[in-house]
């Protein structure tokens, strides 16, 4: 009898599932709204031409090996990571109270920072917002948080930030709770709050003793500008609090599989940075030892030159104003087919998702899916990237058909 | 630095949380400062001594005759043919590359295996060894219907004990180095195993134990096999030299292929970083060989639920440069031949050593230096023989008398061996 015999199948993960059955369908204008990957007006994923550039000089260099990466992973990254971040006349770095540890993307980011928090801290309470990325919950957990608590924060009715259940929430959050916020371009929702909202967050959280974990997985990428995508971040660390940001670069450079991020980490008092530094190393080193190098190549090689790093603000602003476009797009072919409800949240979201939370998703979903063959996720989220100049019209269509044959209660 | 290497480690220290917190005080206030790392002191060490006649034995990656890093010429072929092809950088799948967890499989298991052809192998891509042994053990520690224990040889690697643990596992011993001899304590060995409740699990290195370079006979792994069997114990192998060991992987990978020759289920970490010397990239899998081929689907679905919530999905660049290599028959070829140089320079330093300590007038038996296989080899010399060593003559290595053989070139063997005798008599 095999000692796994008992092992049950586990259920697949969704998104993942939903590019299987999609790579799958033979349908010749089928759409994949899933995955969150960035595509171009050909619906092609793109390797950022700097990102090519920047390779082919780093193989033409003798003089690089394939040495294992300190623990903390590459200093050139994680120093150029945490400054655009935090930005360069960040008083938290020239006081030394910043630094970086390298990631494998933005997930080993957080699975690291939680460890820490769990681990080395005994924090046992995190809040993750309603909705919120997928794979928070599980990262947390398996970290070793044994309370997992979520705020309310996007409101169906104005396909808004819910701040008043926001802030309720978190008044209500026990003193020492981690609290997961996502920088900028919120994932599902795409709606971020005000920086006057992030002024009352952060109020009430240092009111109520709570410790951010920023999310940063679009910095960029979101609004097209570095600066204003990570003012929320900026402004939590100007009013003095001690904070955790995950960053990723699998979007703003394209490096998803090259899994490269960084855990950005503030602290009020520099004396304690190598105390902290040294039990990640010990967190680390236990999980994977040293972070891959490739990728935090790249990303150091251009965000410390100053040319390059033009050449990729270029490119951002590529992948940002693409996005743009698609959403003015698909609001006026909806409005230009009268299609019933309100749509104007797909203009005033950000990033690379659209959230509408149809109330009966799983009919409006599987409808477009069976008939339509464009690929959304159940919860109603698309990638905007998947949207064409020359499927957004298709898609228009196809949502228009599905509201008006399953209407929502809650358009 | 060196990783695979002894390394003093601290358990992770549990604070007491302080709830009052003032604006301005820190949340890290407690936090102790975790045990600097030793083979890292002794890079620092080495880096800051101005003897001109130096060495560094310490680390724990292959160097080439004249002691610097070495990237495979296979390894920037395969690089170059990548380059050509304009792949793009979506995400891999959870589990990896697929060419790549097929060739490692294959790599491992042997031509003429069972396993991979019937499906009966759930491989995913790991970051490289300490990333495919975490993963098993979360994944042991959550679905292993035994003890939730695992015994490790006396010594093992020093970041293995830390892998398990940090993985809720409990961690045991069983004998295997017998200073008296610089050789296998082999009936401390059976001895121990048999004393190891059923239903529990054991680690074996596959091959060139780390760090001892002590590795069992054919005919020893022969008994090993059969004593674990009859004790219903579970083999996690870590092979992170095949081909590196004795430039031969079959011969490297034999302990690993009798076993399931034997009908043991097992799992299995491999490691890329010193047999393709693709050490910063990352490349390694874990492998679970299951009774059929519906159970790896299974075990595989909820070794990815593991994998997701730790890191996502691995970095492609090392997967991509392995399959390429061991997907190319002539390519194949070529890395076989790199490695055996590796291997080959490896074994003649550490004859070119025993001659050189017999040359100096040492009496001393010094048979295990070239007994032992792989990068290191415990010497025997004594924590107070390594101190003055390193004092006296600039040489530096771990005070458990290890050296990394991989530190040794014909420019320092003479040097080394002058001192070696001197210090040791």
């Amino acid at each position: 009898m095999s000692i796994f015999a008992e092992v049950q199948e586990a259920p697949p993960i969704e998104v993942f599932q939903l590019t299987r059955e999609c790579a799958a369908d033979e349908f010749p204008n089928k759409v994949n709204l899933g995955v969150g990957a960035y595509r171009t007006d050909e619906g092609k994923p793109w390797v950022l031409p700097i990102v090519r550039k920047v390779e082919g000089l780093m193989a033409a260099d003798e003089t690089l090996n394939k040495e294992y990466l300190p623990v903390l992973g590459l200093d050139a990254a994680s120093s150029a990571a945490t400054k655009m971040l935090l930005g360069s006349s960040s008083k938290a770095i020239s006081e030394g109270r910043a630094f970086g540890v390298q990631s494998i993307s933005g997930t080993g980011a957080l699975r690291v920072g939680a460890e820490f928090l769990a681990k080395q801290l005994n924090r046992t309470v995190f809040y993750m917002s309603t909705p919120t990325w997928g794979n928070h919950k599980l990262i947390f957990l398996n970290a070793g948080f044994k309370e997992c608590h979520q705020y309310r924060y996007w409101d169906p009715k104005t396909r808004g930030v819910n701040i008043t259940g926001f802030l309720e929430d978190l008044r209500a959050a026990p003193e020492g709770s981690v609290i997961i916020l996502h920088a900028c371009a919120h994932n599902p929702t795409g709606c971020d709050p005000t920086m006057d909202q992030w002024k009352e967050i952060a109020a009430v959280m240092k009111e109520k003793k709570l410790f951010p974990f920023f999310d940063s997985a679009y910095q960029g990428f979101a609004s097209g500008d570095l600066d204003q995508d990570a003012q929320a971040v900026r402004f939590f660390v100007e009013q003095g609090f001690e904070v955790f940001c995950a960053q990723s670069f699998a979007k703003n450079f394209g490096l998803y599989n090259e899994r490269i991020g960084n855990l950005a980490i503030v602290m009020s008092d520099s004396s304690l940075a190598a105390a902290v530094k040294s039990q990640i190393t010990l967190i680390v080193r236990g999980m994977y030892s040293n972070p891959p190098n490739h990728g935090a190549r790249i990303v150091a090689k251009v965000l410390n030159d100053p040319e390059l790093f033009k050449e990729w603000q270029e490119c951002i602003r590529t992948m940002s104003s693409r996005i743009k476009e698609m959403r003015a797009s698909l609001l006026a072919k909806l409005t230009q087919l009268g299609t019933p409800g309100d749509w104007n949240h797909i203009t005033q979201q950000i990033g690379m998702f659209s959230f509408k939370n149809v109330s009966v998703p799983w009919d409006q979903v599987a409808y477009m899916k069976s008939n339509y063959h464009i690929y959304l996720m159940s919860s109603g989220r698309i990638n905007i990237c998947g949207l064409t100049t020359k499927n957004v019209d298709y898609v228009a269509q196809a949502i228009d058909d599905a509201v008006r044959k399953f209407p929502a209660t809650s358009s | 630095m060196a990783l695979r290497s002894t390394f003093f480690l601290a358990p992770l220290r549990k604070n007491v949380v302080v709830i009052q917190r003032g604006i301005g005080s820190s949340w890290w206030s407690d936090v102790e400062m975790g045990p600097p790392d030793a083979i890292l002191g002794i890079t620092e060490a080495y880096k800051r001594d101005s003897n001109q006649k130096k060495i560094n034995l310490g680390a724990g990656a292959y160097r080439d005759d004249h002691g610097k890093p070495y990237v495979l010429p296979s390894v920037r072929k395969a690089e170059t043919i990548m380059a050509s092809k304009n792949l793009d950088k979506e995400y891999l799948p959870i589990g990896g590359l697929p060419e790549f967890t097929k060739l490692t499989a294959d790599l491992a298991f042997g031509d003429g295996n069972k396993v991979v052809p019937e499906g009966l192998n759930a491989t995913v891509q790991g970051i490289s060894g300490t990333g495919s042994l975490r993963i098993g053990a979360n994944f042991l520690a959550k679905y292993f219907p035994g003890n939730k224990v695992i015994y490790l040889p006396t010594p093992s690697w020093a970041n293995h004990t830390p892998i398990f643990k940090h993985a809720g596992m409990d961690v045991k011993a069983y004998r295997y180095y017998d200073p008296k001899t610089c050789g296998l304590d082999f009936k401390g060995l059976l001895d121990d195993i048999s004393q190891i409740p059923e239903k529990s699990m054991i680690l074996l290195h596959a091959c060139a134990h780390n760090p001892t370079g002590v590795d069992p006979s054919k005919e020893q792994w022969k008994e090993i096999s059969a004593l674990i069997k009859k004790k219903q114990l579970y083999p996690f192998f870590d092979m992170a030299y095949q081909g590196f060991a004795s430039g031969d992987i079959n011969r490297d990978a034999f302990a690993l292929r009798h076993f399931i020759q034997e009908g043991h289920t097992l799992c299995l970490a491999q490691s890329f970083a010193k047999n393709m010397g693709l050490y910063g990239e990352r490349v390694g899998a874990y492998s679970i060989v299951c009774s059929d081929k519906d159970e790896a689907a299974r075990v595989m679905s909820q070794v990815k639920i593991l994998v997701r919530p730790m890191y996502s999905n691995p970095p492609v660049h090392g997967a991509r440069i392995a399959a390429t290599i061991l997907g190319d028959e002539n390519l194949r070829e070529e890395w076989l031949v790199d490695v055996k140089g590796m291997a080959d320079r490896i074994i003649t330093m550490r004859q070119s050593l025993k001659e050189g300590l017999k040359k100096e007038g040492s009496n001393r038996n010094w048979d295990h230096i070239t007994d032992q296989i792989g990068m290191f080899c415990y010497t025997g010399m004594t924590p107070d023989q390594v101190e003055k060593i390193t004092k006296e003559y600039s040489i530096y290595l771990t005070k458990d008398g290890r050296i990394s053989v991989a530190g040794v070139t014909s420019g320092n063997v003479d040097y080394l061996a002058h001192a070696m005798a001197k210090v040791c008599g």
